[in-house]
């Protein structure tokens, strides 16, 4: 009856919803609570999103190349040339 | 053990706030050591962490509760003291709250009648013109809503779920039902502690617990009980069966090892 539920936690305001982990739940709302307890009791999170894993979809290992390595020789793509003033922190 | 006897709080409105300040406490403190009974036993990893996250607010609420009715009796007791050393005559809780786990569903009822009740009480709690009362009221409001939350939604999935889980629900719901009026006893020291804006007097939480509880089992599907017996005493220190069991685990280590650490 338990389904498996993706967890996407803020950090704070101002930042992005990053992945977590997954939780087990009968339905959406107790996914959040099952969250709540698994993935912010030492103060990680302001807002939770949990999302059905099998809404999900994900690459494969075997696109992995076709994918991904087109991009790793095109350095000019990459904001390596400035220089960032060190009170930037999230980039 | 001498280091210990001393004349103790003399200001004379201590001794009430002291018995106050214990029975918040022992309410707590049993709460949350029948709630860790169920660490690594759940029915899934998730629940069983939220059980002891339940049970570790309880036990923050119990040691502020435990420590500060230490200082109001001024008798050299802290909280270890009065968790550890005190025996069945001497605790204080309600009935409910020691009750066995039984099954997920009982856990649950319990569960539901307990938060229902202490949300009530610490909304109340928070005007208390005592800043530490009033402190950990102000606190636990927070945690009492949410393991509110958490009961109540498992109360309405099982519930309104299968035929086995209502059955299971409404047998658990019927078994605790009695231990739930001596929530709302309240005797000298709570009227006297309610007239002075320190504490709040139990039987004016009823209505409001009654209401909820019941807008609860309509959305569960389940039955209000019938009984008409009560379960009493724990405020004056008569428990029930299943309690010498608990305190003798709870307090085994502590008085085999004293003052062990780790």
């Amino acid at each position: 009856m338990s389904q498996l539920w993706e967890v996407f936690v803020r950090g704070r305001r101002g930042l992005s919803h990053v992945h977590a982990g997954s939780v087990h739940a009968a339905d959406a709302q107790m996914a959040l609570r099952n969250a709540r307890d698994v993935y912010t009791r030492r103060g990680e999170g302001v807002s939770i999103w949990v999302v059905p894993s099998s809404q999900i979809t994900a690459s494969t290992p075997d696109e992995k190349d076709p994918f991904f390595d087109p991009s790793a020789d095109k350095v000019y793509r990459h904001p390596t040339f400035y220089n960032l003033p060190e009170e930037v922190r999230q980039m | 053990m001498t280091a210990k006897i001393s004349a103790g709080n003399t200001d004379p409105m201590a001794r009430p706030r002291f018995i106050y300040a214990l029975r918040l406490g022992d309410d707590a403190l049993i709460l949350a050591q029948r709630l860790s009974e169920w660490a690594s036993r759940a029915p899934e990893i998730e629940e069983d962490i939220a059980l002891t996250n339940i049970a570790l607010d309880l036990l923050g609420q119990a040691r502020a509760l435990l420590d500060y009715a230490g200082t109001l009796e001024g008798a050299g007791r802290d909280e270890d003291d009065l968790a550890y050393l005190r025996t069945e005559r001497e605790f204080t809780n309600v009935h409910l709250v020691e009750q066995e786990n039984g099954d997920f569903a009982h856990t649950i009822a319990r569960q539901l009648f307990f938060s229902t009740y202490q949300l009530a009480l610490y909304e109340e709690l928070i005007s208390s013109t005592d800043e530490l009362l009033a402190g950990v009221a102000a606190k636990g409001v927070k945690e009492a809503a949410y393991h509110n939350d958490h009961a109540t939604q498992w109360t309405i999935r099982l519930g309104d779920g299968t035929d086995e889980s209502h059955r299971r629900m409404q047998a658990a719901i019927e078994r605790l039902w009695p231990f739930t009026p001596e929530l709302f006893e309240s005797d000298d020291v709570d009227r006297a502690l309610a007239a002075e804006g320190v504490g709040v007097d139990p039987s004016t939480l009823r209505s409001r617990w009654a209401l909820s509880i019941a807008e609860v089992f309509s959305s569960a599907t389940l039955e209000a009980p019938q009984t008409t017996w009560s379960s009493h005493g724990g405020r004056r220190g008569v428990h029930t069966e299943g309690f010498g069991y608990l305190l003798a685990e709870m307090q085994y280590l502590h008085r085999s090892y004293p003052d062990a650490k780790w």
